[in-house]
């Protein structure tokens, strides 16, 4: 206990702590928990996207072998409440009811309708087959803005409307104004397509009752064991304290574990009614209809500027697809968003509206970065486009209109304050790396002598507001809860230190973060600390992980937990060492008295001599532990510029990504390790929806998409080599210094790459690929530019319709050549 | 039920088993080896790979009587005396893992290609692995942690060869 740690733990690349136990498969993922008497849960779907349920008989399904039981959703009606949205973003949203199983009515292909209980997994799934239903066919909601005609169906019937909520925003002049005055205005729409998250590990969840003392251990593959506790308490009326959850080794979650699931309320409800062990683990396939979606919007875009390039102001109208259902925080999503789409630029006006709209398709919710990564690919999109338009090379567009380092902190103009950033910095430094200029002289003679496969450069800037959240804000926005963090330290006897986190890691490295930030401040070694978290009795009290919260506002509380022990230390030091606290000195793990170091202790010995110690005076409590709850003063703000050349055959319609570069900021870093890997996965999601992903539906509401043989998640054989590098502007708004990393490669990697596609094909005469820019996608559009009909696959609209032969023309000539007037107001 | 003798990771085991379970379901559900987890229902994700008798397959598509009489090694049977195997040190040291849950299929996956290829290019690991899905790590640290459990790469060898 004598030698100290001395290197400085933050800022190092320690080898992560959560590994062994995975790379030899001792990991406790849910699905792996048997207790003794375990039953499986297996759920009867609906194969229809909506349809009156006029008759369910699960009768049979009791004769056949090993089932114990088999209930309807009449059956489990009772004691099983709505499940739970916390977000109502406007005062009059539409909030429909959510049973965890369907009644009379289902609204989406996989809308629960009926549950079996057996011995096995195979004998439950068997049984489902038994379960006889009635569907009365309903007409299918799917086209967002059909959704909202007078006379459309309804997906709630009883609600009138299949209009969620309209949450508008406007700041600064009004932008009817500035572009009255704009010389250049330009208006696109885009597609976020739905996507799938895909985490590798499928939702599973076990309940362990004890009938007699009415107590219920819940563990699942959850993003928010605390939440979850709060919500399940809620639906199922069983009070909080009676449920303990548990997130054991968690595979992923992506935004789509920050849920509260039907399925974890059945299992909770059934486990109850048996009094016996229930667990449900869902196949692949199965969930792709039941795990909630990410994205699925429409983007109306439009934007003003002077002929210079100076941007005047945004406009930006969301139509939103909620899905059926008002899942946890579904309706927040774009609101997320709301506030990022004038990105990192400086412009007089800015108009948002966001309508939510209920269709008979999966409920969405959270997927990695959401919101942000729509807002950063709608304004990313239309500036290379008003790149164009101008005849600037898009970076120097870019540079024109960002914040200048200087000018941090920065209010932008939807009413942020970033608090540091330099932008500058960052794209320079990618500039060089990507050899930008290189790369546009290969453009641009590949161009000239027509090479069938194009080159194409793809820019793509970002901020995003990450570390969710200051509490006064989630106030404003009507979010249901706070967005503290909590963190306590509990120092050992023998000078071992636990952390436990209010946050629950599900790859991110948690346990060794953590590690290293507690060792620093308390100056022991990175080994003698543990960190314990995901267990409501054993950290009970979080708000959980996602939306890049974990570091900014959960390390922050670890960091500051671990400096109140220090100086709760100090007391007992000064006791120990018989000098008075002004004369302590606390370096290197230990206490010693100004002038004579000689005089010392450690703080692990200061936490055994706490344990041990009889006559500590009169008012020193007998502890060195602390906790801290950390409210955030302001969200964090990375930023970055990323870079991306493609490869385009002309005549296959196959992009190929040449070279990737992305310098982040992210403030300060704890594990360049860890957060490179975040960055790298990142990308690998960004790039994703750009070109492979989306869950596709026929016209009948029914996923096309629902395996990984349809739903093309990208392999190792997919995805090039990126260079990453970084610049380290600290966050102002936390002692550390930290800022976020966990979505910042996908919010900017999606515009990064379908720009480049664009770029490779602006020659031709190609304004827009509409996402995933699958080959077939490629080729129509270049087929559509030659035949001077783009538009359709393009999708953007009216814009885009027009005179693209022309185009075409007019942008062979020039290396950033206008592709047409057809944009020019 | 069909009677079958499996050896697993060095130990043998005999039991009765409906003809339809899956090898993945049987290592898992009725051994209670979990080391290997089951990421799909299609055979894409090669979450659940194992070895059977020197060949890697994907234990979702395989049934726990196609291996009676055979030897299956799972990423438990791998490290010797507490001694993990150069691929799993190199998953280790290169970050090649975030939540964990691909990690036993690729480290199984990797072994098969290391065997036949001992000494993959950077390109032949990607084309090698396309059969297993990760959602967290971008591939990246996985390539190098393949290769860094290789020797040098054939051309760099050649190189030094020459040189």
């Amino acid at each position: 206990m004598t030698d100290q740690a001395v290197e400085r733990e933050v800022g190092r690349r320690r080898l992560r702590k959560e590994d062994a136990r995975l790379i030899t498969g001792q990991t406790n993922w849910t699905d792996n928990i048997q207790v003794a008497g375990l039953l499986h849960m297996a759920i009867l779907r609906s194969p229809m996207a909506h349809a009156r349920v006029t008759r369910v008989d699960v009768s049979p399904a009791l004769d056949y072998p090993n089932v114990v039981a088999a209930f309807s959703g009449a059956d489990l009606a009772e004691g099983l409440g709505s499940l739970p949205c916390a977000w109502p973003v406007t005062e009059d949203i539409v909030l429909p009811g959510h049973p965890p199983v369907a009644v009379d009515e289902v609204r989406y292909a996989g809308d629960p309708v009926a549950v079996v209980v057996a011995r096995d997994r195979y004998a439950a799934a068997d049984a489902l087959e038994a379960i006889e239903v009635d569907y009365d066919p309903l007409p299918p909601v799917l086209d967002l803005e059909a959704a909202l005609a007078e006379g459309s169906p309804l997906v709630h019937t009883d609600k009138g409307t299949n209009r969620c909520y309209t949450w508008p925003l406007a700041t600064g002049d009004s932008f009817a104004a500035v572009r009255d005055r704009a010389e250049v205005t330009l208006k696109r729409r885009y597609h976020q397509q739905r996507l799938i998250p895909n985490a590798m590990e499928p939702r599973a969840v076990v309940v362990t009752p004890i009938a007699a003392s009415g107590e219920y251990t819940v563990y699942s593959a959850t993003q928010i064991p605390h939440i979850l506790r709060i919500m399940l308490s809620t639906v199922t009326g069983i009070p909080e304290h009676k449920l303990r959850v548990i997130a054991p080794d968690v595979g992923g979650g992506f935004g789509s574990k920050l849920q509260v699931y039907g399925e974890e309320a059945l299992a909770l409800a059934i486990a109850r009614r048996l009094g016996r062990p229930v667990k449900w683990t869902e196949s692949r396939s199965e969930g792709a209809l039941a795990t909630h979606h990410g994205r699925g919007m429409i983007q109306d875009v439009e934007i003003a500027a002077t002929r210079e390039g100076g941007l005047l102001g945004l406009k930006v109208d969301l139509l939103a697809d909620m899905g059926a259902y008002l899942m946890l925080v579904t309706p927040g999503i774009p609101i997320l968003g709301a506030f990022m789409y004038p990105g990192i630029y400086k412009m007089d006006a800015y108009e948002f509206t966001c309508t939510g709209v209920f269709t008979t398709r999966t409920p969405t919710d959270a997927y990695r970065g959401a919101g942000r990564p729509e807002a950063t690919f709608a304004i990313e999109r239309i500036m290379d486009e008003l790149a164009a338009e101008l005849g600037l090379d898009p970076v120097e567009l870019r540079r024109r209109n960002w914040i200048r380092h200087e000018e941090f902190p920065y209010t932008s103009i939807a009413g942020l304050t970033y608090d540091s950033g330099n932008y500058e910095a960052a794209t320079d430094k990618a500039l060089a790396l990507f050899g930008y200029d290189d790369l546009r002289a290969e453009q641009h003679r590949r161009n000239e002598r027509g090479d069938p496969v194009r080159l194409g450069i793809g820019v793509s800037t970002y901020t995003e507001m990450c570390g969710l959240a200051p509490s006064r804000v989630l106030r404003d926005l009507r979010y249901g809860a706070g967005g503290w963090e909590a963190a306590s330290i509990r120092m050992l006897p023998t000078g071992k230190v636990e952390v436990v986190t209010g946050t629950s890691p599900h790859g991110q490295g948690h346990e060794t973060c953590w590690s290293q930030i507690a060792a620093d401040v308390l100056g022991v070694p990175f080994e003698d600390v543990e960190v314990v978290h995901g267990d409501t009795r054993a950290a009970p009290q979080g708000m959980d992980t996602y939306g890049s919260r974990s570091l900014a506002v959960g390390g922050e509380a670890v960091h500051r937990a671990a400096k109140t022990v220090v100086e709760k230390a100090r007391k007992i030091a000064a006791h120990l060492l018989e000098a008075s606290e002004q004369d302590l000195e606390f370096s290197d793990g230990a206490f010693s008295v100004k002038g004579s170091p000689e005089a010392r202790r450690t703080i692990q010995e200061i936490a055994f001599e706490t344990f041990t110690n009889h006559d500590l005076p009169d008012g020193v409590e007998p502890t060195i532990n602390a906790e801290h709850v950390v409210d955030p003063e302001n969200f964090s703000y990375p930023h970055g510029t990323h870079l991306c050349s493609v490869e385009v055959d002309t005549e296959t319609g196959r992009t190929r990504i040449r070279s990737y570069v992305c310098v982040d900021d992210v403030g300060r870093v704890v594990n360049p390790m860890i957060v490179e890997g975040q960055v790298h996965g990142g990308l690998a999601q960004g790039i994703a929806q750009a070109l492979y992903e989306e869950a596709v539906y026929d016209d009948d509401g029914n996923l096309l998409s629902g395996t990984l043989a349809d739903y093309l998640v990208p392999s190792a054989a997919d995805l090039p080599d990126f260079v990453t590098d970084r610049t380290e502007t600290p966050a102002v708004s936390n002692a550390l210094g930290v800022k976020g990393v966990g979505e910042a490669g996908t919010i900017a990697s999606t515009p990064a790459v379908v720009n480049a596609v664009v770029d490779a094909l602006r020659p031709l005469g190609v304004r827009d690929v509409r996402m995933p820019c699958s080959p077939h996608r490629v080729w129509q559009a270049i087929q559509e530019a030659r035949s001077g009909t783009a538009g359709g696959t393009g999708g953007t609209g009216p814009a885009q319709s027009g005179q693209s032969g022309q185009a075409a023309r007019s942008g062979e000539l020039g290396q950033y050549g206008r592709p047409g007037e057809e944009g020019w107001a | 039920m069909t009677h079958i003798s499996v050896n697993v990771d060095g130990t043998t085991y005999e039991d009765e088993v409906e003809p339809r379970l899956l090898l993945a379901h049987y290592l898992r559900d009725r051994l209670g080896l979990t080391g290997t987890p089951i990421g799909c229902d299609t055979s894409n994700c090669g979450a659940c790979t194992v070895d059977l008798d020197g060949t890697s397959v994907k234990s979702c598509s395989v049934l726990a009587v196609q291996a009676d009489g055979c030897a299956v090694t799972t990423v438990q049977g791998l490290a010797k005396d507490g001694e993990w195997t150069a691929l799993q040190r190199a998953f280790h040291e290169q970050h090649g893992l975030q939540c964990g849950y691909c990690t036993p299929g690729m480290i199984m996956a990797a072994r098969d290609l290391l065997r036949e290829n001992p000494r993959p290019e950077a390109d032949e690991v990607r084309q090698a692995l396309e059969g297993n899905l990760c959602r967290c790590t971008g591939y990246q640290n996985i390539v190098r942690a393949v290769l860094a459990a290789s020797g040098p790469p054939a051309h760099q060898a050649a190189e030094e060869v020459t040189a």
